[in-house]
């Protein structure tokens, strides 16, 4: 059945993202929170997640711009980002995150590019995994809501 | 007559035996509402006012509310959780007994690190509201910072949330709920006493046994709105 098979390589997808980092337990968490009631939730909530991170990387981006060596400005933006990342469980990105703000710490100007650039590649990365995870599900058919890694 | 003196205390030591006659008390007085009026009342959901400035965070808070069956009113800065509670910044200490506006919030749960009004300076204004001063609040915050904590508590925080808020920490809200609202109605019938004989079945308690009514607004959940409330789904597990 081709919905099944839909199904198993967005669970393995999903499964692989746990095994190389990129997610972490909160991303389950936030997948049982679906219901029938609300059957989409967690691609509604990753979605706004992408939509309000592309906004809070402008802002960083922007910062470093205009405030050159404003460390605790770029500070105070990234732990907005990072807070983001926590909520659902963005695992890798969160890390870079906290590489910025250890260089922010530092005063390291080099050190918060350089971080930077990782950050937005992680994003970068971790969009195109998640939207391909969803629209594996979505092509599977809305009758089941997402399983967790391992489970069949 | 409902009297907090009436009860005899209980027969084993309890740990928290204040909780359980304040709880005893509670189921008397709800039990002694009879019009079906008041027995509605008894069951409406419990209403939380949920704060934080990140959109994503309070779509999470409110699904986890709602799915936990409360009702939630989320708004995206501390002076506009005071603006819905009708209180005002430069006057948070003058207010009414008995509410005017038609607001009943049980809970407020708010993110500590937000621009402009901090969840702690929310905090402090609404423990020095004499309106709203027994309502619990809960911090949340994604940092564990012990002394953040402590203030927190020591202002009067009821409870304090280490962000990612998980759906096994919204059943530590009812208890608070239930204490607040147990304080309140010895209160009020300590007030009723002190007053006369009338009949306790009467519309004794007012403010918190009031069906929400402004917060019905039919906004729609997207997240581009400040203020978005809505009632638990009709099938939410609970």
């Amino acid at each position: 059945m081709e919905y099944a098979n839909l199904r198993r390589q967005a669970a393995s997808l999903k499964r692989s993202l746990f095994d190389q980092g990129y997610l972490d337990e909160q991303f389950c968490q936030v997948e049982d929170l679906q219901d029938e009631a609300s059957p989409n939730f967690a691609e509604e909530v990753v979605s706004l997640f992408f939509k309000d991170s592309a906004r809070l990387v402008t802002n960083i981006e922007q910062a470093m711009e205009k405030y050159p060596k404003d460390f605790n400005r770029w500070d105070a933006h990234m732990q907005q980002l990072r807070g983001s990342c926590f909520s659902i469980g963005a695992s890798k990105m969160n890390n870079e995150c906290t590489s910025f703000r250890n260089s922010c710490g530092e005063e390291n100007a080099e050190g918060c590019r350089r971080t930077f650039q990782k950050v937005k590649r992680e994003h970068a990365i971790l969009r195109q995994k998640l939207e391909s995870y969803f629209q594996l599900l979505r092509q599977a058919g809305p009758a089941r809501t997402a399983t967790r890694p391992g489970s069949m | 007559s409902l009297s907090c003196q009436a009860h005899t205390p209980p027969a084993f030591p309890l740990p928290h035996s204040n909780s359980i006659h304040l709880l005893l008390h509670q189921a008397k007085h709800t039990l002694a509402l009879s019009s079906p009026m008041a027995v509605a009342i008894a069951e409406a959901p419990f209403h939380v006012l949920a704060v934080d400035d990140s959109v994503l965070d309070r779509k999470l808070i409110e699904r986890l509310l709602k799915t936990s069956s409360f009702q939630v009113t989320t708004v995206d800065s501390g002076t506009k959780a005071l603006e819905f509670l009708g209180l005002h910044d430069e006057d948070a200490s003058i207010s009414s007994v008995h509410q005017d506006v038609e607001v009943n919030v049980n809970l407020i749960i708010t993110d500590y690190c937000m621009p402009g009004m901090t969840g702690y300076d929310l905090l402090k204004k609404i423990k020095e509201s004499s309106s709203f001063r027994d309502i619990p609040v809960v911090i949340m915050s994604s940092e564990n910072i012990p002394s953040r904590i402590n203030r927190c508590l020591e202002e009067g925080a009821n409870e304090f949330f280490l962000k990612p808020v998980r759906l096994s920490d919204m059943s530590k809200l009812k208890p608070h709920i239930m204490k607040s609202r147990c304080k309140e109605h010895c209160h009020q019938d300590e007030d009723l006493l002190s007053n006369s004989e009338t009949n306790p079945t009467n519309n004794s308690s007012s403010s918190s046994d009031t069906i929400t009514i402004s917060s019905s607004n039919p906004t729609d959940n997207s997240s581009g709105d400040t203020i978005s409330s809505s009632n638990p789904t009709d099938n939410s597990s609970g």
